[in-house]
């Protein structure tokens, strides 16, 4: 993959999530939220699930939030943004909804307003900022981590988490929403072109940002973006857009990295013994497989009822 | 204003869409179904926003982001539903978002119920909505109007409790306020706070130890000045409409009365027909009915029962404090006050059994012969 997909998209507008947030340094997810709102710009009304990127950013007195933002519960924003649709619909107004949520409340909690939104095809752009894993509560599993990757209820002490990584967007697609991507932090300008595309579409739209977590991990803060980067070039994060039914790959490396260079780099993986990286591994290649397959076929996943 | 022959549930949705609503988002439970039902049938007359959500807790929350966006939002909800939008309930007033919402009271399983009793808004009752209990179908509709100007006028969200069955599924006549006066009353809302890209601003912060509570403190004094608004607006109403209106207590035959039921809701009705019968058998019995039962109107409360020589609480919910809760709140009041009598808890009704006059009757025999250890009827 070019280098330069991470550094196209410098921000030179002015920042619509800054004003001295309190995430870690080397926060994946606080990059990913700049980016989404540099990309959407100030035409917007966020509704904000609890998590981390919640906490950092809203703490009374201070907002670091230069747009409209509410933020109710953990497990509702879907929920609350259909209000918000349907209020500004009823009131004219052209801003475009939002919802930016975590992983344990786009996979989990909240899975259920989701659905519900997706079903209604409710006109609103849905962010999940996946870190895989509940870090504001101090990093226990979700329905977005990693097998085997160890996480505070799914320690290293009975082999890290014994479930696969749902995939959300696939059930996105599922719903017949007309857009659902991936992205990564470490591919602005992919990134960059899935937030056009999806704000030129009418209905549901739903990015998933693979965006890390240093701290939950275990990795330096410096790593961020490499770490990200490597999650693709291994094959352990896909870059797609499911448009209208149709399955398409955004960026594809030339060829797969072993995944061992991506568990390696972080601290999550390192209890993994010689069998589990194979069985991970195994998992990739028959996923490449497949996902290249799904693409080649053309067909039209919305149609699948 | 028509009068229809209809149900309790359609007159609400009436009465809500005549309200000049925007949003409406509900979830279908016993016995408060109709009200989405219909709210959804008229849509197209009025105009409003309909959604037709997966779960109480997100018709809450759509409401909740209706509103804090700026519009009239409601919903209507019952029992299961009612608690499942709990979290959502307190994180509602705590925005200072003017909700409203009808719920048809119904019992909370287990073991599952769908009938009427008043449990399921009891079990709400520190959430920080104002919750206003009605005596019949009318008076339930005329609330509806005036909630949504106290809740506009105050910032807390106002919960019309009626009850299920009784009042939801009951064909009578009933007046309905018609649309033009119910938005005389009600101009378009007007935010102090809301969700505009031009003044960007956020609704629903966190906030630490420095502030939370100094907020809370203050946003429930707030809740509890909200009595003069539910005042105001009564009387708004009763000029508008014509219709007496009463916002916080009802008093019948109590002045001179040697002992007091003290009740609400349809209960009210029951309890003042006996009120009659024994008054004309010359047993001087009267009737305390709390319409407003949050915030509750204490002093109030006190006052009109100062120089009884008993009263009896006839509820419809139990706490696991062996009474109910109005029996607990009363006693405060009492308290506070320095009003001193023999309160007779009586825990009826619950999951839709028949309250019969002879047993409230009898209650009050009970407790003329000093009894007062909680009896379920
Ligand atoms: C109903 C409810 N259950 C649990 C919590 C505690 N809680 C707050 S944030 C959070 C995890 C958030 O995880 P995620 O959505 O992945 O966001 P992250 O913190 O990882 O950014 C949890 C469990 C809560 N606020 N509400
Ligand atoms: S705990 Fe993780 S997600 Fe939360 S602020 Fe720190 S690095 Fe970011
Ligand atoms: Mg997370």
């Amino acid at each position: 993959m070019p280098e330069t997909q991470t550094k196209t998209a410098a921000p030179t507008k002015p920042q619509l999530f800054s004003k001295g947030h309190g995430a870690c340094a080397g926060c994946g997810s606080a990059v990913a939220i700049r980016s989404i709102l540099f990309n959407l710009g100030p035409n917007i009304v966020v509704s904000l699930a609890t998590g981390c990127m919640e906490v950092v950013s809203t703490g009374y007195p201070d907002n670091c939030w230069g747009v409209p933002v509410v933020h109710s519960l953990f497990e509702n924003a879907p929920a609350v943004a259909s209000g918000v649709t349907r209020a500004l619909k009823k009131r004219g107004s052209n801003a475009i909804p939002v919802v930016i949520g975590g992983d344990g409340s786009t996979y989990d909690i909240g899975f259920g307003a989701l659905s519900g939104a997706m079903e209604r095809n409710e006109d609103m752009i849905y962010f999940c900022y996946d870190n895989e894993a509940y870090e504001n509560t101090g990093i226990q599993r979700s329905g977005a981590t990693p097998k085997y990757a160890a996480t505070t209820t799914s320690p290293k002490e009975v082999g890290g988490k014994s479930e696969w990584k749902k995939n959300v967007s696939f059930i996105a697609a599922s719903h017949g929403v007309p857009y659902a991507a991936t992205a990564s932090i470490a591919f602005l300008s992919d990134l960059k072109k899935k937030i056009e595309k999806a704000k030129a579409i009418k209905g549901f739209r739903i990015i998933t940002l693979f965006a890390g977590c240093q701290l939950g991990w275990k990795h330096e803060p410096s790593l961020s973006i490499e770490v990200a980067r490597k999650a693709v070039n291994t094959g352990m994060w896909n870059l797609y857009e499911i448009e209208n039914g149709v399955f398409h790959r955004t960026v594809k490396p030339k060829q797969i990295e072993p995944v061992e260079n991506y568990l390696k780099m972080q601290g999550r993986f390192k209890h993994l013994k010689p069998e589990q990286v194979a069985d991970i591994q195994q998992r990739i290649n028959a996923n490449q497989t497949e996902l290249d397959k799904l693409e080649t076929s053309a067909v039209n996943l919305s149609k699948i009822l | 204003m028509t009068l229809q022959i209809t149900s309790g549930s359609k007159a609400i949705a009436w009465t809500a869409a005549n309200c000049g609503i925007e949003v409406v988002a509900a979830y279908p439970i016993t016995p408060s179904t109709v009200i989405p039902e219909e709210l959804s049938r008229i849509q197209p007359e009025h105009g409003y926003e309909f959604i037709p959500v997966e779960s109480e807790l997100s018709a809450i929350s759509a409401v909740i982001g209706a509103s804090a966006a700026g519009t009239r939002a409601f919903t209507a909800t019952s029992s299961q539903g009612l608690l499942l939008m709990t979290e959502a309930l307190y994180n509602a007033s705590g925005m200072r978002l003017p909700i409203v919402m009808v719920v048809a009271n119904r019992a909370i399983g287990g073991p599952l119920n769908i009938w009427n009793d008043w449990s399921d808004a009891m079990a709400l009752r520190d959430s920080g909505w104002i919750q206003l209990f009605c005596k019949n179908k009318q008076e339930a509709v005329d609330t509806l109007v005036q909630s949504f100007q106290i809740a506009e006028q105050t910032d807390v969200p106002v919960m019309v409790c009626f009850e299920g069955f009784y009042l939801t599924h009951e064909v009578s006549p009933v007046e309905i306020p018609d649309k033009e006066k119910c938005l005389s009353l009600l101009p378009p809302r007007k935010p102090k706070h809301t969700l505009d890209p031009a003044n960007p601003e956020l609704i629903g912060a966190f906030a630490g130890p420095a502030y939370f509570q100094k907020y809370k403190q203050e946003q429930l004094a707030e809740f509890n000045n909200s009595m003069p608004a539910i005042e105001k607006a009564a009387q708004d109403f009763e000029n508008k409409f014509g219709r007496k209106q009463i916002p916080l207590i009802e008093e019948t035959s109590l002045q001179d009365a040697d002992y007091a039921v003290f009740t609400m809701s349809s209960l009210a009705e029951t309890t003042e027909e006996l009120v009659e019968t024994l008054r004309t058998q010359g047993k001087k019995i009267g009737t305390l009915r709390l319409k407003c039962f949050r915030p509750f109107p204490k002093k109030l409360v006190a006052a009109a029962l100062k120089n009884k020589k008993g009263v009896v609480v006839i509820e419809k919910d139990a706490s696991s404090n062996d009474q109910g809760s109005l029996s607990h709140d009363l006693k405060e009041a009492l308290y506070e006050n320095n009003v001193q009598l023999p309160v007779l808890s009586c825990v009826c009704g619950l999951g839709g059994k028949d309250v019969r006059q002879k047993d409230i009757e009898r209650a009050i025999t009970e407790l003329a012969q000093g009894k007062t250890e909680t009896i379920w009827l």
